[in-house]
């Protein structure tokens, strides 16, 4: 029984993410045009532009590898996985304890080592700038990343996310600068990863500007929609790794009843909601950068992590 | 017999089949029974270095008349030196299948076979002697075979170069061992590493025995400013040679720094791991910073075995910091850690080095630039190269991951230490590790996507044949160990162990699958969590729902056609991304400091008729700063030395004579 109840949890999690993702996309055009002064498309757009994508057939490049082919699953079930494995409406789940904080960062750096090898696979100079650009700008995420895992692993004592979770929503840490900063490092980070502006932008196909949409270039039908998803499921689990790591409230535990649960759910929709409303606004408000200023940008990211980890040994009296 | 007169055997064994490797003759068969045995006697040397390691039984020893008179050969087995037996020969028999069929297409073969079989009993050699005076000819011997085989195409001037190199190198290395067992030896002179395990140095000579294992073992195993030799001499010999050197030589050199510091030299100060965690940290990043910048496959391969050994020395320095201030657990996580990366670096360097030789026979090509679009031509071959590309990228769920989480998670512990200097400095040490995970995963993108993916660059690119069916099986044997580590990492840790106990002096709880069968728990079941099992069986199941779903739903019609390029496709396969063109970014962000990376681009103006020109120096920071130098520095004063070659006979007296008096005189002062 027990059992059936922590599966049926952990399910329906992995349900939920791949429901919401495109709904939280939608959102984040809709605020956008909104903030243009433009209409823009329905919330729902996203959803109805994976069942055309899915509905039309495919077209391969000549000299697409069985590499090019695989990696759209290998991509969304990494990226699919990751996302069930952080923490959502409650924490504690039956499965939580599979992959910490690093090894989330890890199985996402899987996904896009996929990705990047996709954007080389038809030998088209687009693929290549895209590959290249992206790993660069992860192998500068990631240092900045550590620094916010070793913030929080210094703070809970485990890098074990549900752990962290429950840690920060018991409010024993009282308020640290500490956290502030690597919110801000995070904030950083997660533009980067999820390639939105000043890193990159999601809407363009404009040949100098593109990093993530250089790499997916060659990607049609069904392939593509599953390249799209899997860009949904990202966003979506960096506001949730936003919204548990530093704004846990309302989150339930894994034992509380159906009600704690439900308010658990309202809870962590209405915050990722919010979350990528102000994504939207952040977005609106800054322009792209040149790609060799993000080297900057994620210096700053990580140096807020560096000074985040210091505070806390001098604050501790070390 | 007990299980070190069994494997003692096997040198005798391995050298005489290095003597029928002298009278080979020139056919398939003489060549293929020379590798085979070989492999075998290694797969026999696999067999009981695991039974060593799963023993629980004291240390075996034992003393043979061999060596100097007076004090004979000791040779001991313990758990350290099983469980370096498990890679070293691990790395040989796949090395040894592999060149079953790849040692046929080498030019000269003859040239290789003899001294092979005595390579890999001279490392066996190393890891089973107990004193000083065997060590270093083990040791010795170690250096000079593989020195031949680096020379084995000596008609090419660079091998050559690189083959002096490596010597002088090598050489270096050796006099600094022979340094440290003095200073370990002391007055008593009893050169027995028994004698050594008993009179521990002080603090002073201890941190000096630090310094030159740091020279003298890191040199060979490539610490970064020593590691020049590495990225030439590697690639120089034969594919099969360069997995073994690069593989499995430089985890003797790692096995005599363990031995070195946490066995011969006992009492470990938390200063001393100060100036090892920074060497390796500086190390792992430089190493995957110059792999980066490489066109040339082998000599990319070489330099990420540099990066590795930084991650390996971390691990080293973790404990040594750990075990100072009696933290036992972190000691023991930090000294897993390090044990775990070197298995698993012996196996995916292996894996990618064997990958590299496939693509070198069937293209004749080292450099990725003339290459691409090979995964068409090399299905298997590319799939093999592409797990260990994962593998050492540090993707879960292979194993290379679970160490470098191992590292961190020692990392994470590190706040409880109780120096400020120590909290701060593993932070950043830390970000560095990150940093070179993440470069060596764009490396390996680079390296992978220019070689296998895209459109063949010339025309043996576009004619390359699979590799044959020996190649293919060595490969394969060491991407599925890469693949299972990455799995069950469990059941490695816990066999690990005893190791750790014997370094460390603890180790860790056996994991009784608390949470569940194969989770990795370095600090119980209520602190942090990895399981590489569960992650595999979760994207199983979840790329099964959508493959499923997208059979079910979406349109199954596929299609060929040209590639879209945003409309403007070009037939040239000169339009791709280049492996240079690819490094570009991190060139500028990281290059432009550490190397002084300077782009000159010459663009003529519209009608000019001239070509345009793009240029990129870099300088090696190393090499400029320490070993040109040093190199000039010697020539300099072997110069001003030459004149004792002209000297008449009475001045010859003289100086020997002065000799005689000044150390008469030394010895009178000393006594």
């Amino acid at each position: 029984m027990e059992l059936m109840h922590d599966l049926l949890l952990q399910g329906w999690q992995m349900v939920l993410v791949v429901l919401i993702a495109p709904w939280i996309t939608g959102v984040v055009r809709k605020t956008k045009a909104r903030m243009l002064r433009k209409q823009g498309p329905s919330v729902l757009q996203p959803y109805r532009d994976l069942r055309r994508l899915l509905s039309k057939e495919t077209l391969l490049a000549e000299n697409a590898s069985w590499l090019f082919r695989v990696a759209p699953y290998l991509i969304v079930s990494a990226t699919w996985v990751a996302a069930t494995l952080v923490p959502t409406f409650a924490t504690g789940l039956p499965f939580s304890w599979v992959a910490d904080l690093l090894a989330i960062v890890a199985i996402l750096a899987t996904a896009r080592f996929f990705l990047a090898l996709a954007g080389m696979d038809v030998g088209t100079s687009f693929g290549g700038i895209g590959s290249s650009r992206e790993m660069m700008i992860a192998s500068l995420a990631e240092p900045a990343m550590l620094f916010i895992v070793f913030t929080m692993a210094i703070l809970a004592g485990t890098t074990r996310l549900s752990t962290i979770a429950s840690v920060m929503a018991s409010g024993t840490m009282g308020i640290r600068v500490s956290i502030g900063l690597s919110l801000f490092a995070m904030l950083i980070v997660a533009l980067a990863e999820n390639a939105r502006i000043p890193v990159d932008n999601p809407a363009t196909h404009l040949e100098l500007t593109m990093v993530h949409e250089a790499m997916v270039l060659e990607y049609t039908g069904r392939h593509l929609a599953m390249i799209e998803i899997a860009a949904s499921i990202k966003l979506v689990l960096f506001l949730s790794l936003i919204s548990c790591l530093f704004f846990p409230l309302g989150m339930a535990q894994r034992e509380d009843g159906w009600l704690a649960m439900g308010i658990g759910l309202v809870a962590y929709l209405l915050k990722i909601n919010a979350l990528a409303c102000l994504l939207a606004i952040g977005e609106s408000v800054m322009a792209k950068m040149r790609v060799f200023r993000v080297a900057e940008l994620l210096s700053i990211a990580m140096l807020f992590g560096v000074l985040a980890v210091f505070l806390l040994f001098l604050s501790r009296g070390m | 017999m007990n299980l070190l007169e069994i494997f003692l055997w096997m040198i005798p064994l391995l050298l005489l089949i290095g003597g029928v490797g002298l009278l080979a003759h020139k056919t398939a068969t003489w060549y293929r029974g020379v590798y085979g045995a070989t492999g075998l006697v290694c797969l026999f040397g696999l067999v009981v270095g695991v039974a060593g390691l799963v023993a629980e039984q004291p240390p075996l020893e034992l003393v043979l008349p061999l060596g100097l008179p007076w004090s004979h050969a000791h040779f001991r087995l313990d758990h350290l030196t099983a469980f370096f037996m498990v890679v070293v020969n691990l790395g040989g028999a796949a090395a040894s299948l592999f060149a079953m069929g790849y040692g046929l297409h080498e030019p000269h073969p003859r040239r290789i076979l003899p001294l092979y079989p005595c390579f890999l009993a001279a490392m066996n050699l190393v890891l089973v002697v107990d004193d000083a005076y065997s060590f270093l000819l083990a040791w010795e011997c170690m250096s000079l075979t593989s020195w031949g085989l680096v020379l084995v195409e000596h008609r090419i001037a660079s091998n050559r170069q690189a083959a002096f190199l490596y010597l002088s190198m090598a050489g270096f290395g050796t006099m600094m061992l022979l340094f440290l067992f003095g200073v370990l030896a002391g007055q008593a002179g009893d050169f027995s590493f028994a004698a050594f395990r008993l009179n521990s140095a002080g603090n002073v000579n201890g941190f000096l025995v630090l310094f030159l294992v740091l020279l003298g073992a890191g040199s060979k195993a490539g610490l970064f400013p020593l590691h020049v030799w590495l990225p030439l001499a590697h690639p120089a010999a034969p594919s099969h040679v360069s997995a073994l050197m690069s593989g499995v030589m430089t985890k003797v050199a790692v096995y005599a720094a363990l031995r070195i510091i946490f066995d011969l030299n006992a009492h470990v100060q938390w200063q001393w791991s100060v100036p090892v965690l920074i060497i390796a940290g500086i190390t792992a990043f430089i190493g995957v910073l110059y792999a980066i910048m490489q066109h040339d496959i082998k000599r990319l391969l070489a330099y990420h075995t540099v990066e590795n050994i930084g991650i390996i020395f971390l691990g080293i320095g973790l404990a040594m910091a750990f075990r100072a201030n009696h933290q036992f657990v972190g000691a023991s996580v930090a000294i897993t850690a390090a044990l775990l990366h070197t298995l698993n670096h012996s196996l995916f360097k292996s894996l990618l080095f064997l990958g590299s030789g496939a693509v070198l026979h069937a293209t004749g090509e080292r450099d990725i630039e003339k290459l691409g679009g090979l995964i068409h031509r090399m299905p298997v071959t590319a799939f093999f190269f592409l797990v260990g590309s994962a593998a050492i990228s540090a993707l879960p769920p292979l194993n290379g991951f679970v160490s470098e989480w191992l590292i961190f998670q020692a990392m994470m512990v590190s706040p409880h230490l109780p120096q400020p200097l120590m909290k701060f400095l593993i932070p950043c040490v830390g970000a560095l590790l990150a940093l070179a995970a993440a470069l060596a995963a764009a490396c390996f993108v680079k390296a992978f996507g220019v070689t296998f993916l895209g459109r063949p660059r010339s025309p043996q690119a576009a004619q390359a044949v699979e590799t044959d069916g020996f190649s293919l099986s060595a490969m394969a044997v060491l991407a599925t160990l890469c693949i299972l580590i990455g799995i069950f990492p469990v059941t490695v840790v816990d066999l690990l162990q005893p190791v750790s106990q014997l370094l460390v002096g603890v180790h860790l709880p056996p994991h009784s699958g608390e949470l569940a069968p194969f989770t990795l728990l370095p600090f119980g079941s209520e602190g942090s969590s990895y399981d590489g099992f569960l992650i595999m069986l979760f994207m199983l199941v979840a790329s099964t729902l959508t493959a499923w779903s997208v059979k079910r739903f979406a349109c199954g019609v596929t299609k060929r056609g040209d590639a879209w390029d945003c409309g403007q496709p070009d037939p040239s396969p000169m339009t791709q991304y280049t492996a240079g063109s690819f490094s570009q970014p991190i060139r500028r962000v990281f290059g432009s400091v550490w190397f002084y990376a300077r782009e000159k681009v010459d663009m003529p103006l519209p009608g000019e008729t001239r070509a345009a020109s793009f240029k990129v120096t870099m300088l090696d920071p190393a090499w400029e700063g320490l070993i040109a130098p040093l190199g000039q520095g010697i020539g300099w004063l072997s110069e001003r030395f030459n004149v004792l070659h002209f000297l008449s006979i009475r001045q010859y007296l003289f100086l020997v004579f002065t000799t005689l008096i000044l150390f008469l005189l030394m010895v009178a002062q000393w006594s």
